[in-house]
């Protein structure tokens, strides 16, 4: 792996004046030809990390090295690498193939060659047409591929993007999402994007590193994130999540025996070492929801329907228990009928696999 | 049928109406008159008898008030260029960078808009005549502490304008030109300039006029041999107010307006793309 990092972060603080730590002692790798992603909430010192990437804040501590080489303090400009802004800053006064074509010009690439690369990367993001188009001309989803465009004319080895979706309304943002993958494939260059929205990271990235306060807080592929993340923060974060309060008694092989608040005792498959106070969870989508009590051996709890919420494609039922807990249970929306769908006030029995149980720490 | 008028429906409001007549007439009747008077036949402006180009030809082939209105065409153009460079390089010097003093540096560009013009006056005929400035060169360098003076005086509206305009400048566009390689040169010359582009236009053009017809300071550092077009014009009326003088100044009023409409239509000209 290590000869494959396009990027590789080695312990990598950012402290600003005032003593402010907004990165601190990140680690991080990124593959070559990767769809790489760092979501974490607003000011979690998401941006601040990309901007060390490319070179526009120098480190306080630590190493970037990008293809092999130490570029910690090497200038933006020097960079074999592109952004994507959050603002698109698109050059106002240049059409879009002069905005696509300058970072060929400053390169002192051949006149005769322009011309071709910006056509062909203006076919690559649908803006065959458009070159002599001024900016204030284009719509925000326009502007943002010529921002795109700009950036992968240069054929950079890392394209970073900034919230590149945030601006775009939502039905528009979906198209892009899958439009940005596309892309990505189509120019086989390493994507790194910052976002704070949990479902475009999921969507889009390969792999996917989650921070909080300066710290990568669990870094994974979308699926292990979801099903399995490392601890509360990012269980919470990412998708919903339904906690009770836990405390280990003992270890049975691979099996960890919890006493749970309002649960009572459970045995869960778990095979590393755990805090002896920890956090039980399990996602609304793994409760099954039924009328009578089910007979298998499963984790069963009893409640009363306090309030439906109707999404759609599925259905969130709140569910209240007798000891108090709050439960959250997703029902996909598989028939128009909707016959049998629980009604508020019911008394219903909910239960889940052991196996979908995750204990998590802090 | 009562019809509803809305506070800015001002097409129906017959006092609005009169708000934009009067005003229109405050501006430009005495202008008007002027140009009236300036083709009369009469050379008494009591009233105005016929149409005549005469005042016109008299003004041309007068040498001295030539010679000043070429005089003023120089500083006005002198202090164009220098007072746009160096108000340019102010805005620019207080918008990029921090430097110790920059309040004190900031206030001291700003004081010659507020210093009353009189004061300035003074200040700069005792300065010349403390330094020993000389007046007798040759055409035009005769003309250089008049243009120093204009450009003192002008060069901070220039810096004040250009300023308003950079302080709505996006960084990231500096920064994404950066990231594509452009050298800090190339920024300031691709990205920043451009920008500016509109406020230089507007500060030059500004430079210009309050240049062309300063009187105060300029009467303060002009000697007899480098009288400017305002001072001329002062001391012909100072005998009487001809005909002749009213065609000069109509001269200047077309002249004014003619090169302000050129600098409107170069500005909207350079945005690229407009041809497309
Ligand atoms: N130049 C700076 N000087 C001081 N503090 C800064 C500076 N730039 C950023 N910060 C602080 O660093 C923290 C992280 O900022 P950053 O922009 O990296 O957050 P982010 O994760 O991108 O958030 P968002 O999702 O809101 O964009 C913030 O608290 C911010 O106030
Ligand atoms: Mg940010």
């Amino acid at each position: 792996m290590s000869d494959d990092a396009i990027v590789r972060i080695e312990g990598v603080t950012k402290t600003f004046a005032g003593n402010v730590t907004v990165v601190d002692r990140v680690d991080l790798r990124v593959g070559r030809g990767e769809f790489f992603a760092l979501l974490g909430p607003s000011g979690c010192g998401k941006t601040t990390l990309l901007r060390m990437i490319a070179g526009f804040e120098l480190p306080t501590d630590g190493r970037i090295v990008i293809d092999g080489e130490d570029m910690s303090t090497t200038p933006p400009n020097q960079r074999p690498i592109n952004m994507v802004f959050q603002s698109y800053a698109v050059f106002p006064h240049m059409t879009v193939a002069k905005n696509v074509a300058y970072g060929l010009k400053v390169e002192g690439v051949a006149e005769a060659e322009i011309g071709p690369r910006v056509e062909e990367v203006l076919n690559l993001v649908k803006l065959k047409g458009y070159g002599a188009r001024l900016p204030n001309q284009l719509s925000g989803g326009q502007r943002q591929r010529v921002a795109l465009a700009r950036a992968l004319v240069k054929r950079p080895k890392v394209l970073l993007l900034d919230e590149p979706l945030s601006a775009l309304d939502a039905k528009l943002r979906e198209a892009m999402q899958l439009e940005l993958v596309r892309l990505q494939h189509a120019v086989g260059i390493t994507f790194i994007i910052v976002t704070h929205d949990q479902k475009e990271a999921l969507s889009m990235a390969d792999r996917i590193a989650v921070m909080e306060s300066g710290k990568i807080r669990q870094l994974d592929t979308p699926e292990r994130l979801y099903e399995y993340p490392s601890n509360r923060f990012v269980a919470d974060f990412i998708g919903k999540m339904n906690l009770f309060e836990g405390k280990v008694v003992t270890r049975e092989g691979a099996r960890l025996l919890v006493d749970v608040t309002g649960l009572g005792r459970i045995s869960v498959p778990h095979e590393d070492d755990i805090a002896v106070s920890i956090g039980v969870a399990v996602r609304p989508e793994k409760i099954s929801l039924y009328r009578a009590r089910p007979a298998d051996s499963a984790i069963t709890l009893q409640g009363i329907v306090t309030n439906l919420a109707y999404l759609g494609e599925s259905l969130q039922i709140f569910l209240e228990t007798e000891s108090g807990n709050q439960l959250i249970i997703s029902q996909t929306n598989v028939s128009r009928s909707g016959s049998g769908a629980p009604r508020k006030g019911e008394n219903l029995w909910c239960s889940w696999q052991a196996a979908d149980t995750l204990l998590l720490q802090d | 049928m009562k019809r509803i008028i809305a506070p800015l429906d001002y097409s129906r409001r017959w006092s609005l109406r009169w708000v934009i007549v009067a005003t229109t007439v405050f501006l430009y009747a005495p202008i008007l008159i002027l140009i009236a008077f300036s083709f009369s036949e009469s050379r008494r402006l009591v009233k105005i008898e016929g149409f005549t180009l005469k005042w016109y030809e008299k003004a041309m082939n007068n040498d001295q008030l030539a010679l000043a209105f070429a005089n003023s065409l120089t500083i006005a153009l002198i202090n164009t260029i220098v007072a746009t460079a160096l108000g340019a390089l102010a805005a620019v010097l207080l918008w990029r960078f921090r430097f110790p003093g920059k309040p004190v540096y900031e206030g001291a560009t700003a004081l010659p808009i507020i210093v009353p013009e009189i004061c300035m006056g003074v200040a700069l005929y005792v300065f010349f005549a403390r330094v020993g400035w000389p007046s007798d060169w040759i055409w035009p360098f005769n003309l250089s502490a008049i243009a120093a003076a204009h450009i003192a005086f002008s060069f901070p509206f220039v810096a004040m304008i250009v300023r308003a305009r950079l302080a709505n400048f996006n960084r990231e566009l500096e920064e994404s030109a950066k990231d594509l390689g452009a050298s800090e040169w190339q920024v300031l010359h691709d990205v920043v300039i451009p920008f500016m582009k509109p406020g230089l236009i507007a500060g030059a053009l500004l430079a210009f006029t309050l240049s062309l017809d300063d009187f105060v300071i300029t009467f303060f550092t002009s000697g007899p041999n480098t009288v400017t077009f305002p001072i001329k014009i002062y001391s012909m009326v100072r005998f009487s107010v001809t005909p002749e003088v009213n065609a000069a100044s109509t001269m200047l009023i077309v002249i004014t307006l003619v090169l302000t409409a050129l600098a409107l239509w170069m500005q909207n000209r350079d945005k690229p793309g407009a041809e497309a």
